[in-house]
């Protein structure tokens, strides 16, 4: 068997290459949706505009300032993540006592108010963000040409991933904020200041889709509407993994940029839709998603 | 006027009475155009405020005041959404007194502009739609499609770099029928011509990343890769196509829709040797650059064939109505407006054909490295000229409003 | 939990009385008289759309206000059935009473199809769900052959109504839409007020009281947000006869948004709140058009403001001021 259907393994390897790559940037966006959906039980529909602004955060720090990639990197979920801190003070926190559908209701208008300003004061046609001169060129892997830039945003997201689980699942820190989840009342009674925490976590969240849009910059354009269509799909990444669970966010966003590249070569036409169509099969047999334990 | 029955008191019977009592020659003559694109979304940049500025350069250019016309120009959003477009063109031809409507980038919008055109007797003067469906499944005896075609962007492409040695193609394709009918007709055009088509990939539309479609283009070992997308997406995948090395490896890149506007946002160092048919292009002779600084010193970027087409349109359009002496019956402006061939500054020779179309030279440019490159907005050379002949899909002959129209 | 959207007016006291209390007979006999002579005072296409987009809203919360479901992908009912309604006027030479039954029932297969699954998730998760689905739809419409892709279903002819009147004109079709639109609130009306209703508010407020009484709640929810998503088909059906297309505006998930931005601002599970803020947003986007990026602004603000201060909109203040249910 070393063709399938008349695809050659060397094909198939490069397709798979590419799918781990999208992948990356599911990952990184999941995990950010997962960690603000463990503690504060909002799903931040803003996400793809924060993802959108850590990117043009990057872009203007560029050209305005003429600050490159590497501080960028750093600075721009900096900023993100500082933007979402005064979001959450000013709004998000005035909802917990409602119901969690305010949240979402919420942070889908200030999407719509990120995006709208983004359009209207850069239009839609992008802005060129060049890869920074340490990852120009690649690598000829035998069956494909990888560009050193995407086997960056490999690595960095699995770091990323990596030190994420770390810190909540196995560090003390990450005990309380888990803690925090299921008895805030009980953990504040303890001298920890709860709402500060939670605070930090949504900056947090946040932060981490800046970072995946300052990784993105230089592969795809940087315009207002980048984020728009991505959230979506990230929304049933999610869902198939099984929300508030930080590994599963993380293994189903690999494994579905896996899939997606499988599909673009075996039936292209569907590459789309496949991540909806394995949400409404996951849906039917494991509603609580993958790694999700039931409600 | 049908419509004229349902109007309300107010505005509205301003307008009606103004349908009803001709002009007399003598007095001024009212017109009203009215400028209907994108100004917020992908197509924004290539014609959105600078259409504007091109109608508005024509009306003083044509010096409608002095010959005694009273011209408005009018302005709106249509945000790409066919809804929205022939909401706004209902309302102006039916409340606002617009006579004619112009630019219209969206392909979806254009073809329900044409008919409520249609409908109202006013005239649509279309420059930054591909669609050939206006002058050919959709034609109307009120529309004029005045820049350019998908078909006629394919036979540019598609045949001037065949005939160059770029005989075998793979088609990159947005999987909706845009995309789907900007690569048949490409293929056809490379068929013809020699060449041989050795695949294609649909992508879905809008797609973000295009590694994957990339990588099968390359795999195919064709010579040529054809881009049969849009805007966005034939921006991204020019990008992406030079990170993965693919134009260094000795496949070509054609970009079967782009406009000087993406060319410019992509840069020299992305773009270069990317071949592209257009119907205009700022540095073509003294007359084209004259009006071309004119027009940046206004708005701040040189214009596209778009917003070029959108003056040359304005200024056939007028001419019409000053021969007629109103601008009331639109298919009568029309029928004026196809009666002589012209000779315009901006597209050279040519006329406006019986089904709308206007037939003029197009021409195959390639994007210069930015060696080349003297300024920021130095980005083509001229590798061949379609004649006019040869570049459009001829008549249908149920499009041909010539009889009718006496 | 997150299955109680809160009810902005006191519904303790809303009696399950099967006659219409006098003052919703009063505003609904002024709305009428109001609309039957709306025409010859503003543009009737406006006029027209306005009201389309009324019963969308309705019949949106009717999900939302009174099932307590939020759906993120209401675009999929009305979008589809518009697509659905224009081929059959366009392809099939339906008159426009059968083209528009046939889109609307087109969306209410597609409701109990997704609202099957869909149910088995609750709150946000259902949310999620909703608009999953709706994007599958969505691509289904960007990709198939029927729909025409980028360009939508142009030209749908304005056929003749029953076959004899001709709705050529827009003012015969805005008595046609009228009678549509009016007649589908209605209907909604009487859904909310019937035992069913009652049902349904029970299950919103406590899921767990109403199984232990014995309800199958998973039916109420599936037979409300079937009869939810038939009524948006309805409005998506009745809109593409007046614009004579149907295109990918009304499947993408904006459009979604667009519904719960309407039913938000005008008051989600009160009457006449959907119709308000309908008439807003329309009117806000009729005007707004040549702001372009500025309506996107302007939807987002009026979205964050209307949650943090304004959750009850604009129908549920008059009603706390009036003490009515409204």
């Amino acid at each position: 068997m070393f063709e399938l259907l008349g695809i050659t393994p060397q094909v198939l390897m490069g397709q798979l290459l590419l799918g781990l790559i999208n992948g990356s940037f599911y990952a990184v966006l999941s995990l950010g949706l997962a960690v603000i959906f463990g503690l504060l039980n909002i799903i931040n529909f803003t996400h793809g505009a924060q993802y959108m602004l850590g990117a043009f955060v990057a872009w203007m720090l560029g050209a305005y300032l003429g600050v490159g990639y590497w501080w960028a990197l750093l600075a721009a979920p900096i900023v993100v993540g500082a933007s979402g801190l005064v979001l959450e003070r000013l709004a998000l926190s005035k909802l917990y006592h409602l119901d969690h559908l305010y949240g979402l209701l919420l942070t889908f208008g200030v999407a719509l108010i990120l995006q709208g300003i983004f359009r209207d004061a850069y239009g839609i046609s992008g802005q060129p963000y060049q890869i920074p001169d340490l990852l120009a060129g690649g690598h000829n892997l035998g069956f494909m040409f990888l560009p050193n830039y995407r086997a960056w945003v490999v690595v960095a997201s699995v770091i990323v991933c990596f030190a994420t689980w770390f810190a909540i699942e196995k560090t003390r820190l990450g005990a309380y904020l888990r803690a925090a989840t299921e008895n805030p009342t009980l953990v504040g009674a303890f001298g920890i200041n709860v709402p500060r925490m939670i605070m930090l976590t949504y900056a947090f969240g946040v932060g981490l889709a800046g970072f995946a849009g300052v990784l993105a910059a230089p592969i795809y354009s940087v315009n207002p509407n980048m984020g728009a269509d991505l959230i979506i799909v990230v929304f049933a990444v999610v869902v198939i993994g099984g929300m508030g669970s930080i590994l599963g966010a993380i293994v189903t966003g690999y494994g579905l940029g896996l899939v997606e590249g499988l599909t673009r070569v075996f039936y292209p036409e569907a590459s789309s839709v496949v991540i909806f169509v394995i949400m409404a099969i996951v849906l039917m047999l494991k509603p609580e998603g993958l790694f999700g334990r039931s409600a | 006027m049908r419509r004229s029955t349902i109007f309300g008191p107010g505005l509205a019977s301003l307008a009606l009475a103004a349908a009803i009592v001709p002009a007399a020659a003598q007095e001024a003559i009212d017109v009203t155009l009215g400028v209907l694109n994108d100004r917020s979304g992908t197509y924004a940049d290539l014609s959105g405020e600078g259409s504007v500025v091109a109608a508005r350069m024509a009306v003083e250019d044509f010096d409608a005041e002095g010959k005694g016309m009273n011209v408005e120009i009018v302005s709106a959003d249509h945000q790409n959404k066919p809804d929205i477009g022939s909401n706004v063109a209902r309302q102006w031809y039916d409340q606002d007194g617009v006579d004619v409507i112009l630019d219209v980038p969206t392909s979806s919008v254009a073809l329900a502009v044409a008919d409520i055109t249609a409908d109202a007797n006013k005239v649509f003067i279309n420059s930054g739609a591909g669609s050939t469906e206006l002058t050919r499944g959709q034609c109307r005896p009120t529309t004029v499609h005045w820049t350019y075609d998908t078909a006629a962007l394919a036979k540019g492409t598609g045949s001037a770099i065949t005939e160059a040695g770029g005989d075998t193609w793979f088609f990159l394709t947005a999987d909706y029928a845009f995309g789907h009918s900007l690569e048949e007709n490409t293929a056809e055009v490379v068929e013809e011509a020699g060449g041989q088509v050795m695949g294609e990939v649909r992508h879905p539309f809008p797609a973000r990343d295009f590694s994957s479609y990339l990588l099968q283009a390359q795999g195919s070992g064709a010579k040529v890769i054809g881009l049969a997308n849009a805007g966005g997406d034939t921006v991204n995948a020019i990008k992406q196509a030079s990170e993965f090395g693919i134009t260094q490896s000795g496949q070509q890149l054609a970009a079967l829709l782009m406009f000087i506007t993406d060319v410019h946002a992509l840069g020299a160092e992305t773009a270069q040797g990317l071949q592209l048919t257009e119907a205009f292009y700022w540095d073509q002779d003294d007359a084209t650059r004259d009006w071309s600084a004119r027009f940046e010193e206004m708005h701040g970027a040189k214009p596209t064939m778009v917003q070029a087409g959108v003056y040359s349109g304005v200024m056939k359009y007028l001419a019409a109505v000053e021969a007629l002496g109103s601008a009331e019956d639109g298919e009568a402006v029309v029928a004026e407006m196809k009666a002589e061939p012209f000779d315009d500054p901006l597209f050279g020779e040519g006329y406006v054909r019986a089904d709308g179309r206007v037939i003029h030279d197009m021409y195959l440019f390639e994007v210069k490295s930015p060696d080349e490159s003297e300024s920021e907005w130095d980005l083509y050379t001229q590798n061949a000229v379609i004649a006019g002949e040869e570049a459009w899909l001829p008549m249908l002959e149920e499009c041909d409003f010539s009889q009718e129209a006496g | 939990m997150a299955e109680t959207a809160t009810d902005p007016v006191p519904s303790a006291a809303s009696p399950a009385s099967s006659g219409m209390p006098m003052l919703h007979k009063a505003i609904f006999a002024i709305l009428l008289a109001a609309l039957l002579v709306l025409p010859f005072l503003v543009y009737p296409v406006f006029a027209m759309k306005a009201m389309c987009f009324a019963l969308f809203a309705a019949a949106f919360n009717l999900l939302l206000g009174f099932g307590g479901l939020l759906s993120f992908g209401h675009a999929a009912y009305f979008g589809g059935a518009s697509y659905i309604a224009a081929h059959a006027a366009k392809v099939w030479g339906f008159t426009p009473e059968l083209a528009v039954l046939t889109g609307t029932a087109a969306a209410a297969l597609l409701g109990l199809a997704i609202g099957a699954l869909a149910i088995r998730r609750q709150g946000i998760y259902f949310a999620m769900v909703t608009l999953a689905f709706a994007q599958m739809v969505y691509f289904f419409a960007l990709q198939a052959e029927f729909t025409g892709g980028e360009d939508g279903i142009q030209s749908v002819p304005r056929g003749d109504l029953f076959g004899i009147v001709p709705m050529g004109s827009n003012l015969a079709l805005y008595f046609f839409v009228l009678a549509v639109t009016f007649g589908g609130i209605l209907c909604l009306y009487r859904i909310v007020h019937s035992p069913f209703g009652q049902v349904l508010k029970a299950i919103r407020e406590n899921e767990p009281r109403a199984i232990s009484l014995g309800y199958r709640v998973n039916r109420y929810k599936l037979a409300v947000f079937t009869l939810s998503a038939t009524f948006a088909g309805l409005a998506g059906a009745t809109k593409s006869q007046v614009f004579q297309l149907a295109s990918l505006t009304d499947v993408h998930w904006s459009m979604s948004g667009e519904v719960v931005l309407m039913t938000l601002l005008g008051g989600m599970g009160t009457i006449f709140g959907p119709l308000v803020g309908a008439t807003v947003i329309v009117a806000l986007q009729n005007y707004l058009a040549s702001f372009g990026a500025w309506v996107t602004i302007i939807q987002g603000v009026i979205f964050v403001l209307g949650v943090l201060l304004f959750r009850e909109g604009i129908v549920g203040v008059l009603a706390r001021w009036t003490g009515r249910r409204l």
